[in-house]
């Protein structure tokens, strides 16, 4: 039993592994973060769950290639980001822009827990109403009698 | 009434939900670049590689590019239809022959046929990048003026052929659409 729960903590804990495996030389630190970053957050479109750094797919080199030539060359992250959008869309991006064809997608989430909320107040309430249900001085009565009657 | 029936509601909207979700191809990633200029490219020909093709030349006419490679199983299956195609109607179909190596690429036409009035070879799928190439094979349809009107990803099948595509060329070469 220990077995099983320590495999599947594994499993939950596990840290993803990057498969990029193409040495790139940068000249600063912080194109090697840019490149590194941007490569996360930009999704592979043949392994649509993947990102460029974890694919190991023919079009995730070439984009990553792609990447580290833009980063080399001096382009900001807004630009690598906008030339990837113009070629493959909104899809590219894990972490899509706001606008009218995404904001359900944005705000989906967020509605169903309001839904959610309301669903369990609203139950709580009749639930506690029901309960607080008070009986009148008449109905007492009426149930004393009835139960000592049966005592006799 | 009403009471009881707000799970039931809710059940079968989840279910309507869900059947839509399934009923969606998540590989069909809507392009871009519907509507939009095609990007411009300038590559040799396959048959002579001292002659480019350029998608300036091909301006002035309804015509599809059609990414495609020897190593692409899907590419087979829809190259027949690409032959009739070009039998049946008088239309320029452009190949982008993507990361391919030229020898197989030529030996491939000659077994199965040639519908390509010219053959681009993107040996480094630098263009296929700037066309949003992700899932060869893929069929852009361009118009006289040089705008993308339809993307078809994937092998092109006869009814997409009958139903979409020579529908919208017949009506892009009138100028009705």
């Amino acid at each position: 039993m220990n077995k099983w729960i320590g495999a599947l903590m594994l499993m939950i804990f596990s840290f993803q592994l990057s498969a990029a495996i193409e040495i790139y030389q940068f000249e600063h630190k912080q194109q090697e973060v840019l490149y590194s970053q941007l490569i996360d957050e930009l999704r592979c479109l043949v392994c649509q769950n993947q990102n460029l750094s974890a694919s190991n797919s023919a079009l995730a080199k070439d984009l990553r290639h792609q990447t580290y030539q833009m980063v080399m060359e001096g382009q900001s992250q807004a630009q690598i980001m906008d030339y990837m959008t113009q070629r493959y869309g909104d899809f590219v991006l894990y972490r899509p822009p706001v606008k009218s064809s995404t904001v359900l997608l944005w705000l989906g989430p967020f509605i169903l827990l309001l839904v959610g909320v309301w669903l369990l107040v609203s139950t709580l309430r009749k639930e506690k109403q029901q309960q607080g249900e008070q009986l009148s001085d008449e109905q007492h009565t009426h149930i004393n009698k009835l139960l000592n009657s049966g005592d006799e | 009434m009403m009471k009881n029936s707000l799970p039931l509601i809710l059940f079968i909207l989840l279910v309507i939900l869900l059947a839509v979700g399934l009923s969606l191809d998540p590989r069909k990633v809507p392009s871009p670049f519907i509507d939009k200029s095609a990007p411009q490219f300038k590559l040799p020909q396959l048959a002579d590689s001292t002659r480019t093709i350029s998608s300036e030349e091909l301006k002035g006419q309804v015509w599809l590019l059609n990414v495609w490679a020897s190593w692409c199983r899907a590419c087979r299956a829809e190259h027949h239809l690409l032959n009739r195609l070009v039998q049946q109607h008088d239309i320029t179909i452009v190949g982008l022959n993507y990361k391919d190596r030229d020898n197989e690429a030529k030996q491939w036409l000659e077994d199965l046929g040639n519908p390509y009035r010219h053959v681009a070879v993107d040996m480094q799928g630098l263009t296929g990048i700037d066309w949003g190439v992700y899932g060869v094979p893929e069929t852009f349809l361009i118009d006289q003026q040089g705008i993308i009107r339809y993307k078809n990803i994937g092998p092109v099948s006869q009814s997409d052929l009958d139903d979409i595509i020579m529908p919208m060329i017949v009506k892009l070469e009138q100028g009705a659409l």
